[in-house]
């Protein structure tokens, strides 16, 4: 909310400069978001009046005037079309400094000129103007300008809390000022209206829990072209609110100046009574700001004549608004529960001051005291005669008593301060409250409807006491020692792993571009989000690929010919509208292997590179097995399973995404579950021989296509006594070896715990160990 | 029997001309070979009588013993000749790149989060971890922000469905986490946070932590503690302190804004509060018994203080020259 400080000066003057009570509101929870000048800067403007004009010798635009300035008259050359005898206007004396422009004594055109008439355009206060600023024949000569347009004055913008809606007016910001500083504070006077039209109007509310307090009177023969003092005007803008008509004005001052949203209807376009009332089915409005909408059955409508004229608390009609032609006016001024309220205005894409507030809260202790305050304005700037009050009061919010424990108090705040005090910060607040046995029972006023509970109040204490007053003291508590599971593998090492061999973490947005999720994880159906922030940005990936592969494009774009990327972050996935997340860790190695050096030949990343960063991160303890996935070539793209379960990918990027992605190098990819990974075991103890391994090489033929691993696994599962290890060190093909076959070379260690092996017990298990193999594989011992 | 001394010069002679070790041990064959002269003079001592033999052997092995001295240290000096060559030739450019792997490293984030962690669970706190789709009750009505309230308002919210957000802080892990354990309670919740919000300040994602405390005497005193606390040791600067400016979150009460001094200024630096009784009742936990705090700091806002970093946008465009700056 933005406001003027003398505006609120005249409410409450505390001995504070402007940045002085800018703090004290900002520590009071009443953030002062921003603060600047009403005006530009500038110096030395008084008013002047043009007493004689002649024409310029020798310019027909320019006229030589005499302008009284009270203690002196000078002579000022002008070259604006509206200087002419008896304007006043601003006049910039020699010496004087306006926004891009110092003023000195000149010759224009031959002629002496000893200052300068202003437009409002050189003084800063409007973009354009057409001729001299023209002011009010009863504007004092002489008088400095920005005292008499009181442009010595800041505006203040607060950053409001949705709990402080009693600060959405001048006089609520005035009392929390009063109450904060000690300041008197000054508050408009209530004022009664004579009653002096027979006019009324009946007001029928259905819907009293929506709307407990309606209050209206008629105001009869108002002239509604009157014009807006200037006063009004400027605070009003000050608000960052236009000035529109006086009647509408005047409503906005009164929402401003009080905290109280009215409405003014036209009364000649009123029936005979008003309904509050929920809105009927099918219901339309075409309202202010000329959109018609459709009413639903919880929008509270003002209804005349069988027809919705207002939105209740949001906006009122067109039909029925006041125009330069109205003469009869019917004034609202009500409260709207914030419930009821809640939620509309956003749901009909509208924001309005009044919704704004209604929202948040009014308070309904007000609502008369605001309707006479508008109606006195009404009569003094447009005239007229006030019919008497119709009022519709039902049961209004109740003012529950809250009871404040000192001693809670204290050691929910962790502060010491004697009850006393905490009595008279009550009391500075404007709470009533009786002492108790433990503290204080305390009524809040109507325009604090947020104090319903001790919280409330400890908090008003502590804001009141002074948040920077609280001492900071570290807490005294028994101490345990925190759950260490060693069966877990630590993601913080599982990231040491992966930055040791090379790869930089990156962090890559969740949302991702839908081609992304359908091309490279083959999902069609990814959940979408309802409000993206941009069509690329629309989608939950359910793998981290995309985003890996657009911070490759990026850094590639920039030069970069290598990157080995990796990411930790979640999966995202859902059926029936349940959701599920998972945490991957996901990585990408493209171009060289190794950054180009002197000592080895470069060469292209490949999967077995890649494949050994995945044996680091499962310890050794994956399973690889060629499948199929819509991102990865075909035939280099493996998926990973460790303890039988399958935990995520290995492979090279398919040809088609390569080229899409117009990568010219290889890019390999990997993606696993972090659970999987974390779940490790407590290694035990197994006896270490004191005797020496024995070593022989066998080399066997077997089918070309078939996996290494398959092999090994048929040998750990056969567990052949003293066989400690299997190593494969080579694998051939060509000559030698028939086409469809390949050679593949093992070391074989074994061992005995207990004894030294005997070559015939070594024979034994190598002459086993070929049994086995050529039983399961058809493998021949190559010769 | 002849003077054979004259052979220890003539040997040192003859040895120190030799270059290399053939060479060497073909001029030691002239003496100590099977025809070398002292050889030749020891066979001699077989003609000579027994009383005469001895002192003729002591003088003959005198002089082999010198030879045989002087071969040695020839010997030696080739050697260390030879080595020192080879040694030469051995030599390489010590200052040529080693043949490695390029250097990896953490996410700035990523380090931020582990210093984070460590220092909180220097005093027992542990980490808990929530769904980053939660359900609109866990986002806001559980912390006290039913529907249609204002301050839902305050977050952009990315829908993914009418029921179901972007969690749009990491505030919702406290739910879940009391609903499962009870008091006393000291958690930190990190993790990703989404609003619809996207410029030079503000990115769509971005990450949190959440702190809470919940124990039978908790004070708003000690959440100022706790914190001035962590920052200081955050920033390793023991001159740090906290101010509190009153705020709102419905969430708790008192709630504050958390201002850090800096540079002779004030940073804001996140949110906090003391647990509100409304959260409390959701869980089941007696307020009155037990009370709380909580806190929510931004991980990139103390990324950038740390780091000195000037854009928030640089921690998610990921440029390798950005991010290698961090490794260490």
């Amino acid at each position: 909310m933005q406001f003027s400080e003398n505006w609120l000066r005249t409410f409450v003057n505390p001995n504070l400069n402007s940045d002085e009570l800018s703090h004290a509101l900002t520590m009071a929870g009443l953030e002062v978001e921003h603060t600047q000048p009403a005006s530009a800067v500038f110096t030395q403007v008084v008013i002047g009046e043009i007493i004689e004009t002649n024409k310029h010798p020798d310019a027909d635009r320019l006229q030589v005037c005499k302008v009284n300035i009270g203690k002196e008259v000078l002579q000022i050359v002008c070259g604006a079309p509206n200087a002419r005898v008896g304007l006043k206007a601003p006049c910039a004396l020699v010496g004087a400094a306006l926004p891009g422009i110092a003023i000195k004594e000149a010759k224009v055109r031959g002629v002496e000129s000893f200052g300068m008439m202003c437009s409002a355009k050189e003084l800063g206060l409007a973009a354009e103007a057409t001729g001299l600023l023209e002011l009010p024949a009863d504007a004092t000569v002489g008088q400095d300008i920005r005292e008499y347009l009181s442009l010595n004055d800041n505006l203040l913008t607060l950053k409001l809390t949705p709990n402080r809606a009693d600060c959405l007016s001048i006089l609520g910001i005035a009392r929390d000022v009063a109450a904060i500083t000690g300041a008197a504070l000054q508050l408009p006077q209530n004022t009664t209206v004579k009653v002096e039209s027979t006019r009324t109007m009946a007001v029928l509310v259905n819907a009293p829990d929506a709307c407990p307090a309606y209050f209206g009177r008629a105001i009869e023969g108002v002239n509604a072209q009157a014009k807006t003092p200037d006063w009004m005007i400027r605070n009003l803008e000050r608000s960052g609110v236009r000035s529109i008509s006086a009647i509408v004005d005047i409503t906005n001052y009164v929402l401003f100046e009080l905290g109280q949203p009215m409405h003014a209807f036209d009364l000649a376009k009123l029936g005979d009574h008003i309904e509050v009332r929920f809105a009927k089915a099918n219901e339309t409005l075409k309202l202010l700001n000329d959109t018609e909408v459709k009413l639903k059955a919880d929008d509270l409508v003002i209804a005349s004549n069988g027809e919705a004229i207002a939105l209740a608390g949001i906006m009122g009609g067109e039909p029925s608004s006041v125009t330069d032609a109205s003469t009869d006016i019917f004034l609202e001024s009500a409260f709207f529960t914030p419930d009821t309220i809640a939620g509309k205005a956003r749901r009909l894409g509208l924001s309005t001051d009044s919704s704004y507030r209604f929202e948040r809260g009014v308070d309904f202790g007000n609502t008369l005291s605001a309707l006479e305050r508008a109606t006195a304005l009404i009569l003094e700037i447009c005239g007229g005669k006030a019919g008497s009050i119709t009022q519709a009061v039902t049961v209004l919010p109740a003012r529950h008593t809250v009871n404040l424990r000192y001693a809670r108090l204290l050691s929910v705040l962790g502060i010491s301060i004697p009850q006393a005090t905490v009595g008279a910060l009550l009391k500075q607040l404007g709470f009533e409250f009786t002492e108790t046995a433990d503290g204080f029972a305390v009524q809040a006023p109507s325009y604090r409807f947020d104090i319903a509970r001790e919280e409330d109040l400890i908090e008003e204490i502590a804001r009141l006491h002074g948040y920077d007053k609280i001492p900071a003291i570290k807490p005294i508590a028994n101490l345990s020692i925190l759950d260490a599971p060693e069966a877990v593998w630590n993601k913080a090492s599982g990231a040491g792993v992966l930055q040791s061999q090379g790869y930089q973490e990156v962090v890559t947005y969740s949302f991702v571009d839908a081609s992304w999720e359908r091309d490279l994880m083959g999902n069609t159906n990814p959940i979408a989000l309802k409000n993206p922030i941009a069509s690329n940005l629309s989608v939950m990936r359910s793998g981290l690929w995309g985003g890996l592969l657009d911070v490759l494009t990026y850094n590639l774009n920039r030069k970069q010919e290598r990157a080995m990327l990796f990411e930790v972050g979640a999966s995202y996935f859902s059926s029936q509208k349940a959701y599920r997340e998972e945490m991957r860790v996901s990585g990408l190695c493209h171009g060289n292997f190794q950054p180009e050096q002197w000592a080895d030949k470069s060469r292209d990343v490949d999967f077995y590179d890649v494949k050994a960063t995945v044996d680091a991160l499962t310890n050794g303890q994956a399973e690889y097995r060629q499948e199929v996935h819509s991102a990865l070539h075909p035939g280099q793209s493996a998926r990973v399973y460790l303890r039988g379960k399958a935990i995520g990918w290995l492979g090279k990027l398919h040809p088609k995404w390569q080229q899409q992605y117009a990568l010219t190098k290889n890019t390999i990819l990997f993606e696993l579950t972090l659970d999987d990974l974390l779940k490790t075991q407590v290694a035990t103890y197994q006896e270490v021989s004191k005797f020496l391994p024995v070593r022989r090489d066998i080399a066997v033929v077997v089918d070309a296509d078939l996996p290494i691993q398959t092999i090994v696994k048929v040998v750990h599962a056969a567990k052949i006594n003293l066989l400690q290890e299997l190593q494969l060190f080579d694998v051939y093909q060509g000559k030698g070896i028939a086409e469809n076959k390949k050679s593949l070379a093992f070391l074989v260690l074994m061992q005995d715990t207990h004894k030294t092996l005997l070559d015939a017990e070594v024979d034994a298990v190598i002459a086993e160990l070929l049994k086995l193999l050529e039983k399961n594989f058809g493998a021949s011992l190559r010769s | 029997m002849a003077n054979l001394e004259y052979l220890i010069a003539e040997s040192q002679n003859d040895f120190n001309a030799c270059a290399d070790m053939p060479t060497l041990e073909n001029a030691k064959a002239k003496y100590l070979g099977k025809a070398g002269a002292l050889t030749e003079a020891l066979k001699g001592l077989g003609k000579l009588s027994s009383e005469e033999r001895p002192a003729a052997g002591a003088a003959i092995n005198v002089v082999k013993q010198a030879v045989e001295a002087a071969l040695n240290l020839r010997r030696e000096t080739i050697l260390n000749a030879v080595q020192a060559q080879q040694l030469s030739q051995e030599s390489i450019d010590v200052t040529l790149p080693a043949r490695a792997q390029s250097q990896g490293g953490l996410h700035p984030v990523t380090l931020t989060l582990q210093r984070i962690e460590q220092l909180f669970h220097s005093i027992g706190f542990d980490v808990a971890t929530g769904p980053e789709i939660e359900t609109d009750f866990y986002n806001f009505t559980a912390l006290n922000i039913p529907e249609n309230h204002p301050a839902r308002a305050m977050h952009d919210t990315f829908y993914v469905d009418e029921s179901n957000v972007l969690r749009t802080h990491t505030s919702p892990v406290q739910i879940h986490y009391m609903e499962d354990k009870a008091p006393p309670l000291k958690i930190i919740a990190p993790g990703r946070v989404y609003r619809v919000d996207s410029d030079a300040t503000h990115s769509p994602m971005f990450h949190q932590v959440e702190g809470l405390w919940v124990d039978e005497n908790i004070s708003f005193a000690n959440l100022k503690g706790v914190v001035q606390d962590f920052l200081q040791k955050f920033f390793e600067r023991d001159d740090l302190t906290v101010r509190f400016r009153p705020s709102f979150f419905p969430f708790t009460e008192p709630s504050a804004e958390m201002d850090m001094s800096w540079n002779g200024g004030w940073l804001e630096i996140g949110g906090c509060g003391m647990v509100h009784p409304e959260v409390f009742k959701h869980v089941n936990i007696d307020s009155e018994k037990y009370r709380g705090f909580a806190f929510g700091l931004g991980v990139e806002r103390l990324a950038m203080l740390r780091y000195g970093v000037n854009d928030l946008r640089h921690f998610f465009n990921n440029d390798l020259r950005f991010l290698s700056q961090f490794n260490k």
